[in-house]
C-alpha cells in the first residue's frame, strides 16, 4: 500500500510514494539515491544509518519512511556547504579517523546533532554522543580526537 | 532485514479517530518511537494489518508539572525527558535513568511509555516508575483508566493494557518531603546495552528508602522486605549486610546469553549498597553527581 509523502531532504522538497512497510533507510538509499547512510545492522544497534529528522539524530532503519511525511530530513550530503567537505569533515581527514569509512557518515551526522546545541562539547560529551555510533576499524580513538581538536578551534 | 509484511499506515490526528481505527482493524499496532516496534515488524514477530501512528496526538505530547505530579504524555520521548526542566530540577534520578538508555539516536525517538508498553523483564524505567508509584493513564472506548505501575507489568511482554486502549501517559508524583534517588545498570560496556541487572535506590526525609530491581525476574519489582528491614534506620554497615542477605530472596535471575544469575545475584548486592549509599549522600546534598558511573 503506498501514500503520497512531501519531506524537505536536504533542504530540497521531495514528493515520494513509498510502501507503507519501507524504511526510511530504503527509501534513502533505494528510491532516492542518497547512499550516505549505510544498513550495518538494520536494528538500531549499529548507527551507521543515522540521520536527522528535524534535527534530531535517529536511525534510519527505525523508522517507516512515511513517518517523515511533512518533516525535515538531513543525511549527511546536506550537512556539506555547496558539496565540499566540511570542517569537521576536513578534521577527520586530518586525524585519519576512518579506515573503511562504513560508520563516518552517521558518526558525522551524530557529532552534527551535539555540535548544534553545544559547539565546544568536552571530550566525555563527545562519548556519549557517539555510544550508538559502532566502528570496527579505527578503535574510536581518532575519531574522537577529531571531534576534539574541531570543538576546540578557535572562530 | 526489509519488512515483510503488508500493512495499511494510518495517522489519525485526535484521540478519538486513533480509537476508532484501532477498533477497525483486526490485529492493529500502535507506532509511537518505533524503536522496538520496527525491530518486531522486521523479525515478523508482530504482524499488523495497520500501523497506526500515534504521533499526530499533539495531546499527548506534553511535559508538565502540576499539584506535585509530574505528567509524561506518551510521546515524550527520553531525550525530551532528559532536556525537561522539571526533570532536571524535581526528578534528577529519571534524567540519570534516562540517560542509560540505548544512545542519543534512540533516545531521540524512543519513549518512555513505548518502554512500559513493551514490558520486556530489562527494561530502564520499570525500577523508577515502581520507585515513585506511579500511575499508567489509558484512553479507549470504555473511557479513561489509571492503573498503578504496580498493576501494570503482568509478565515478560505483557501489561493490563486492553486491546482497544492506548496509554495516554504516566503520572509520577512527587514524594512528600525531600528525596533522591539513585539508578544503577549492570551492562556489558558503556553506551548502548541492555541491563543485566539494574537497582533504583530512593531515600526519602525521616530514613524512609524505596527499592526497586529491574532485569533479574520476570518484571521489574520492588523489593518490599529490604525496604521494612531499612526503613525507620539509620543504614550501618551491620544494616547495608542484613539488607544484601534479603536480595537472594527478592529476586529471581536467570541464565542468559547476557550474564549468569550468580553473577546477577552477586552483582544485585553490590548495586544495593552502592545505588543506598549514593541516594543517601545526595539527599544530605553531597553524594556522586547525577550520572557518574558506580560500577
Ligand atoms: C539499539 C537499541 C538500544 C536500546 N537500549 C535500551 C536500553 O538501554 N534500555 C531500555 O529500557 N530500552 C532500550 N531499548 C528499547 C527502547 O528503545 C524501547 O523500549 C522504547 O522505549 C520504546 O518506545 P518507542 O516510542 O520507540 O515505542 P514503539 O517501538 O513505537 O512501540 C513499542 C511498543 O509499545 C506499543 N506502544 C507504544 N506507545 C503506545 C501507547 N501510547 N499506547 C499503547 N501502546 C503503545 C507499540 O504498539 C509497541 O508494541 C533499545 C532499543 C534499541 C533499538
Ligand atoms: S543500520 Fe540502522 S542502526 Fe545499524
Ligand atoms: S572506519 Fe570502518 S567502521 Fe569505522
Amino acid at each position: 500500500m503506498n501514500q503520497r509523502i512531501e519531506f524537505v531532504l536536504n533542504s530540497e522538497k521531495r514528493s515520494v510514494e513509498p510502501r507503507a512497510n519501507q524504511t526510511l533507510l530504503e527509501m534513502l538509499r533505494d528510491t532516492l539515491g542518497v547512499k550516505s547512510p549505510k544498513c550495518g545492522c538494520d536494528r538500531g544497534d549499529c548507527g551507521s544509518c543515522t540521520v536527522m529528522i528535524d534535527g534530531r539524530a535517529v536511525r534510519s532503519c527505525l523508522v517507516l519512511a512515511v513517518e517523515v511525511d511533512g518533516h525535515e530530513v538531513k543525511t549527511l550530503e546536506g550537512l556539506m556547504p555547496g558539496g565540499k567537505f566540511s570542517a569537521l569533515q576536513k578534521s577527520f581527514l586530518a586525524h585519519n579517523s576512518f579506515q573503511c569509512g562504513f560508520c563516518t557518515p552517521g558518526v558525522i551526522v551524530a557529532v552534527s546533532e551535539l555540535l548544534e546545541k553545544n559547539p565546544h562539547p568536552d571530550r566525555n560529551e563527545i562519548k556519549e554522543a557517539l555510544s550508538g555510533n559502532l566502528c570496527r576499524c579505527t578503535g574510536y580513538t581518532p575519531i574522537i580526537e577529531a571531534v576534539v581538536a574541531h570543538a576546540g578551534r578557535e572562530e | 532485514m526489509p519488512i515483510i509484511n503488508e500493512f495499511a499506515y494510518v495517522k489519525p490526528a485526535t484521540v478519538a479517530q486513533a480509537l476508532k481505527w484501532l477498533a477497525r482493524y483486526k490485529k492493529p499496532a500502535i507506532l509511537a518511537g518505533g524503536t522496538d516496534l520496527l525491530n518486531s515488524l522486521k523479525d515478523g514477530s508482530i504482524k499488523p494489518d495497520a500501523v497506526i501512528d500515534i504521533k499526530g496526538l499533539d495531546t499527548l505530547h506534553k511535559i508538565s508539572f502540576a499539584g506535585k505530579r509530574l505528567y509524561v504524555g506518551a510521546l515524550v520521548t527520553f531525550s525530551e525527558l532528559i532536556e525537561a526542566e522539571a526533570v532536571r530540577r524535581l526528578f534528577p534520578v529519571l534524567a540519570e535513568t534516562a540517560r542509560t538508555i540505548g544512545s542519543p539516536g534512540i533516545r531521540n525517538r524512543a519513549t518512555m511509555v513505548g518502554n512500559i508498553c513493551s514490558a520486556v523483564p530489562c527494561l530502564d524505567s520499570g525500577p523508577l516508575l515502581l520507585a515513585y508509584d506511579a500511575v499508567v493513564t489509558t484512553v479507549g472506548r470504555g473511557g479513561k483508566r489509571e492503573i498503578p505501575i504496580v498493576k501494570w507489568f503482568r509478565g515478560p511482554k505483557k501489561t493490563s493494557l486492553k486491546s482497544g486502549e492506548i496509554v495516554s501517559g504516566v503520572i509520577i508524583p512527587l514524594p512528600e518531603g525531600k528525596h533522591a534517588g539513585c539508578f544503577i545498570k549492570l551492562g556489558r560496556y558503556a553506551g548502548e546495552d541492555l541491563a543485566q541487572a539494574s537497582v533504583l535506590a530512593m531515600a526519602l526525609e525521616g530514613n524512609r528508602f524505596r527499592v526497586a530491581f529491574g532485569s533479574v525476574a520476570p518484571v521489574p519489582f520492588r523489593a518490599k522486605g529490604i525496604e521494612k528491614l531499612l526503613n525507620g534506620k539509620q543504614l550501618d554497615a551491620r544494616l547495608f549486610a542484613e539488607a544484601k542477605k534479603l536480595v537472594a530472596a527478592a529476586i529471581a535471575p536467570i541464565t542468559d546469553l547476557r550474564a549468569t544469575k550468580e553473577y546477577r545475584a552477586h552483582m544485585c548486592r553490590v548495586m544495593l549498597e552502592r545505588s543506598l549509599k549514593a541516594a543517601l549522600g545526595r539527599l544530605a546534598g553531597g553524594g556522586p553527581a547525577y550520572g557518574e558511573r558506580l560500577l
